[in-house]
């Protein structure tokens, strides 16, 4: 059979490299031409228990998976038990022969790593080698792919995967589709390459899921791109080490989640008032506390708009896609710096954790025209009161200066004050802030419009829904509308996007419909909401059917 | 220049801050008369009393949150190591919504002053009790008197790793000036306990005279010497109160752990990513 797309679900114990593995099928399938798109799934727990991922490889963008596949690789029993079900009728069971009974492609990984000598922790080489096979793909994809995702020992992995390969058998072909082959990052690496294209010099994370894996690819590269990366005490600290260090004129980004933000709340006031950039990654997960530690949510829209206490400028972007995940993360910490204010880039654990083609070439560009202070502005006014808000930034130390910030009500010096004009004044100011920079936000693109674009009936969505409302909004005949930019609300790009719909869904992973209720306020009223909140994302035909009973 | 600043001063007379004040304003005068220019300095304070001292000097400064002066501290001396961070705080403040950020500037040997004006009363709140008030002490708070023993802030800073350990009081300004002094010039973690009077609400002058003796300046490197002196007052009972250098080591800071490379350029940035996503491919 010729495929124009493909699925492929791999799954084993916690701790068995299922994520690593399905990073490998999903840089195969990129290698092929394919626009993959992988979901990874896994409990909170260090060893045992089932992960699993789907990577599905189509010949267009796409942002989520089908819960049918057409390969499934069982690395034990249960994965069989669990997954055989999704298989198509034609579809392909790749298995451990020596951990699970069943029909299919057998791989006896035990005897393959005994004859090579080779340790258990390179079994996955084996069944990667066998799915090639079986896959009819060509060895040379294989090759080229685990020599650039496996860093050690590469040659023992390449021979066992090469014995499976060659003891299996082709019982379909996954073409390639002659399109340009397109590297695949998790969305937090992307969010990690847009910080560093704009000049990160300090990141702070303490570790929580979804966005821990940020603080170790930062880490990991940090001495290469000299750049530090601190895991503070608390997240109240890293957030509060990036407000010291942009202060000094250094730029900073904070990483974490919906928890770890709670603790942030104090300082991103602070950084209102006090007017220092800092850009804070939030990685949604399911909620409330707690919640579910691996699952992912869209809940904590609401709480980005309305954190910390009083009235203060903010920007709150929510990228859809690798490549909006990038631009953005740039974007907006070029962003803070010109504006003096906090940034909160939405995500969630489907973009953080899951992967995704990164196109670096359809990527725009966001050209933020980025104009610090004259250095030798004297004598120099911390908070020195303009028509556009900004104050021009100096760091200290400067010679016959003082730079004083202040998280009280202060006047341009910095120094505290309870005069009731200075008050009032510094209120205006920091709101004419605002007003520059939601000028420049509607013309940066700030809302997406794909699907159908002239269609009457449109799917209102955010963050990672994005791909899989363009895919049923090209495949249902429905116009998409995707704002990135969810504060400083874009108003007049929302309104030419929706010239001409007449109806209106929301699909958010939310119980209550929050990008609904913020829309609302500017007058779009939705005529559904269609909600997805058990912790999992919305799958391409789970989707599909929900849409259309609503529409319908 | 000028190094007190033209903000109207609204301690109360007498306030022990004031001390505190004169003894910094001296020690930075000196010290920028030496080697470390008076623009390098960066006061960073808390919230509480204590706190207005940001307003009132004429020094670099960051205002920041109750109890969070380290790790606002800790992101400056990141970016730029030459700015000498000197963080004011009150006991209210970092003994205790402060605390573990505290401990942990002393675990990381972070490379700052921390002053700690301890008048063990929250006096910006009008007068209730703190980590360090005695038992017994009956403020707005607690009419019938806190019936907890107080933290002792020495022990505390022992044992989490800090390099740098002194107890001053603002009865002996010239000795707290010496001690100020030696702090900065550390190189670490160095923390000074001020005993501050508050005048209003909690003034233990009298008590302080008639108990304060000082410290020998021998053995000073000795750990477990500094643990007897440490204990020989715990804040409550009464007993002979040691000022000076309770314990000084040189380890190494977070900062030299930490050391400021020279940024890539946007092109090495770049090709930096170029390269990382052909590995992707």
């Amino acid at each position: 059979m010729e495929h124009k797309e493909v699925s492929v679900l791999i799954g084993g114990r916690a701790g068995e490299g299922i994520s690593s593995a399905g990073q490998v099928i999903a840089q195969m399938l990129g290698h092929q031409g394919y626009r993959v798109h992988m979901y990874y799934d896994y409990p909170s727990l260090i060893k045992g228990g089932h992960n699993f991922a789907i990577i599905r490889g189509a010949d267009q963008k796409i942002g989520a998976v089908r819960n049918t596949v057409d390969f499934l690789l069982a690395l034990n029993q249960e994965t069989v038990d669990l997954h055989r079900e999704k298989l198509t009728s034609e579809g392909v069971l790749v298995f451990r022969s020596d951990a699970a009974n069943a029909e299919g492609v057998a791989v006896p990984v035990k005897r393959l790593l005994e004859e090579e000598g080779a340790p258990a922790v390179m079994g996955n080489s084996a069944i990667l080698g066998a799915f090639v096979r079986a896959a009819g793909m060509d060895w040379e994809v294989a090759e080229t792919v685990l020599r650039k995702a496996i860093p050690k020992q590469i040659d023992t992995n390449l021979r066992i995967a090469r014995r499976a390969y060659d003891e299996a058998e082709v019982k379909t072909r996954i073409s390639p589709l002659g399109a340009k082959a397109l590297p695949v990052v998790t969305g937090n690496e992307a969010i990690g390459l847009g910080l560093i294209q704009s000049g990160l010099g300090l990141y702070c994370g303490y570790p929580m899921s979804p966005t821990s894996n940020l603080l170790h690819f930062l880490v990991s590269h940090g001495t290469e791109l000299r750049i530090r990366v601190i895991q503070p005490e608390s997240e109240t600290a890293a957030i509060l080490m990036a407000l010291g260090c942009a202060y000094a004129g250094i730029r900073a980004a904070v990483g974490t989640s919906g928890g770890g933000f709670c603790l942030m709340v104090e300082a991103l006031s602070l950084a209102g008032i006090a007017e220092l950039p800092v850009l804070v990654v939030l990685g949604q997960r399911t909620g409330p506390s707690t919640g579910l530690a691996t699952y992912t949510a869209q809940a904590d829209l609401q709480f980005a708009l309305g954190a910390g206490q009083a009235d203060f400028p903010r920007l709150i972007t929510a990228p859809g896609d690798a490549d909006e995940l990038m631009a953005w993360a740039a974007a907006c910490l070029d962003l803070t710096w010109k504006y003096q204010l906090p940034a909160i880039l939405l995500s969630d654990k489907t973009l953080c954790e899951g992967m995704y083609s990164l196109d670096t070439s359809q990527m725009r560009h966001l050209q933020i025209d980025l104009e610090l202070a004259d250095k030798n502005v004297s004598p120099y006014t911390r908070y020195s009161l303009t028509e556009s808000g900004i104050s021009p930034l100096r760091f200290p130390p400067a010679s016959g200066e003082i730079i004083r910030v202040n998280s009280h009500v202060h006047d341009p010096d910095g120094i505290t004050t309870e005069n009731e004009e200075t008050t009032k004044a510094m209120a205006d100011k920091r709101m004419r802030k605002m007003r520059g920079l939601a000028e420049e936000i509607e013309a940066m693109d700030p809302v997406h419009l794909g699907g159908d674009v002239d269609a009457s009936t449109a799917l209102l969505c955010w963050g990672s829904n994005k791909g899989i409302c363009e895919e049923l909004g090209t495949k249902m005949g429905l116009r998409v509308i995707q704002p990135v930019v969810l504060w400083p609300f874009p108003e007049r790009s929302f309104a030419r996007v929706c010239k001409g719909v007449e109806r209106m869904f929301t699909v958010e992973c939310n119980e209550s419909g929050q990008l609904a209720r913020l829309v609302r306020q500017f007058g779009y009223a939705s005529e559904d909401v269609i909600l997805k909140y058990n912790g999992r994302p919305f799958f391409v035909d789970e989707l599909e059917a929900l849409l259309g009973r609503a529409i319908s | 220049m000028n190094l007190i600043s033209r903000a109207p001063n609204v301690w109360c007379p007498g306030c022990g801050n004031f001390t505190i004040q004169q003894a910094l304003k001296e020690v930075i005068t000196q010290l920028a008369a030496e080697e470390y220019p008076v623009e390098n300095n960066v006061l960073v304070a808390g919230i509480g009393q204590h706190g207005k001292l940001f307003d009132y000097m004429n020094l670099n400064g960051f205002y920041g949150l109750h109890g969070r002066t380290i790790p606002i501290a800790a992101g400056i001396r990141l970016a730029n190591p030459n700015l000498q961070v000197l963080c004011v705080a009150g006991d209210g403040d970092c003994y205790a919504e402060g605390l573990d950020h505290l401990i942990f500037g002393a675990k990381r040997n972070l490379n700052v002053t921390v002053l700690v004006h301890n008048n063990r009363v929250y006096a910006l709140t009008t007068g209730q009790y703190t980590p360090t008030s005695t038992k017994g002490y009956r403020g707005r708070s607690t009419p019938e008197g806190i019936e907890e023993l107080p933290l002792n802030p020495l022990e505390l800073m022992l044992v989490s790793g800090a390099s740098f350990i002194a107890r001053g009081y603002t009865g002996r300004r010239e000795q707290l000036q010496g001690l100020i002094r030696e702090a900065i010039l550390h190189r670490g973690f160095a923390f000074v306990d001020i005993l501050q009077v508050c005048v209003t609400y909690n003034n233990l002058t009298r008590y302080y005279n008639e108990h304060v003796y000082d410290w020998t300046k021998e053995g000073v490197e000795d750990y477990e010497k500094a643990w007897e002196k440490a204990r020989e007052w715990d804040y409550n009972t009464d007993a002979k109160i040691g000022l000076g250098v309770l314990y000084r080591h040189r380890a190494p800071t977070f900062e030299e752990n930490h050391p400021v490379p020279e940024p890539l350029t946007r092109d090495e940035r770049r090709t930096f990513i170029e390269n990382l996503l052909d590995r992707r491919v």
